[in-house]
């Protein structure tokens, strides 16, 4: 009983420092990567679409997880809807 | 369905393709891309099957098929991203940019060219093929497999 409240008094503690401590609404927050996206996307992955440039070039490998993502939600389609062909 | 709905099916339909076949070429300029564009073209054929009814439109769509189409979207994806780590600097690593063939965009803002981004059209295709086959197969499973039920 006393750990439980003992850790409720820490998590709650550590719950309001963050609410305390968090960043501004509407602040802009550190924009560095971004600057460098936009002054340099062009030159290395050629496309005018930064978008684009983050999704397939910078972050590929994501995309990669996402289309595996799809391949699998679609296998378990195909499994789960299956039906046996001698029933 | 009645006439009226299977002939505007009909006739929509390849306008429908179009459209997704631009999003999914125009991914390096305009919003949109291979997702956005294979699930434009995806809804297309669901709309095919839902004014024909799957009976009239089981001799063009194939289970085979899709899922040829969906392994070759996948495969095509993987060999480009492992082409950088042959190429000796790091998956997924754009090989084209610099080369005659989607090499080179002027730095600063323009008006786009077709003919830039590298590798990514390539990837969109890819995975504009993986979204066409994978979601149509979906719908097609949903038809097939629950086929005769109450």
């Amino acid at each position: 009983m006393k750990i439980k409240a003992i850790a409720f008094i820490v998590f709650a503690f550590f719950i309001l420092l963050a609410a305390v401590r968090m960043h501004p609404f509407g602040d802009i927050s550190h924009s560095t990567m971004d600057d460098y996206m936009i002054e340099n996307g062009q030159n290395d992955t050629a496309a005018n679409n930064i978008v684009t440039s983050v999704v397939f070039d910078y972050r590929g490998y994501d995309t990669l997880g996402e289309a595996t993502v799809l391949f699998t939600a679609i296998a378990g389609v195909l499994v789960v809807l299956r039906r046996e062909k001698n029933e | 369905m009645s006439i009226v709905v299977r002939t505007i099916a009909s006739s929509i339909f390849p306008m429908a393709l179009i459209f997704s076949f631009y999003v999914i070429m125009h991914g390096h300029l305009t919003p949109g891309g291979g997702f956005q564009g294979g699930a434009i073209a995806a809804s297309a054929v669901v709309m095919l099957l839902a004014a024909h009814g799957y009976k009239r439109m089981e001799s063009k769509l194939s289970m085979d098929g899709l899922s040829f189409v969906e392994s070759t979207g996948a495969i095509i994806f993987v060999v480009v991203g492992l082409a950088g780590l042959i190429a000796g600097v790091s998956f997924m690593y754009n090989l084209l940019v610099g080369s005659p063939i989607f090499g080179y965009v002027p730095h600063g803002a323009n008006g786009g060219y077709l003919n830039s981004g590298g590798i990514l059209p390539i990837l969109n295709l890819a995975v504009g093929l993986k979204v066409i086959a994978g979601l149509s197969s979906v719908v097609l499973a949903m038809i097939l497999f629950t086929e005769g039920e109450e």
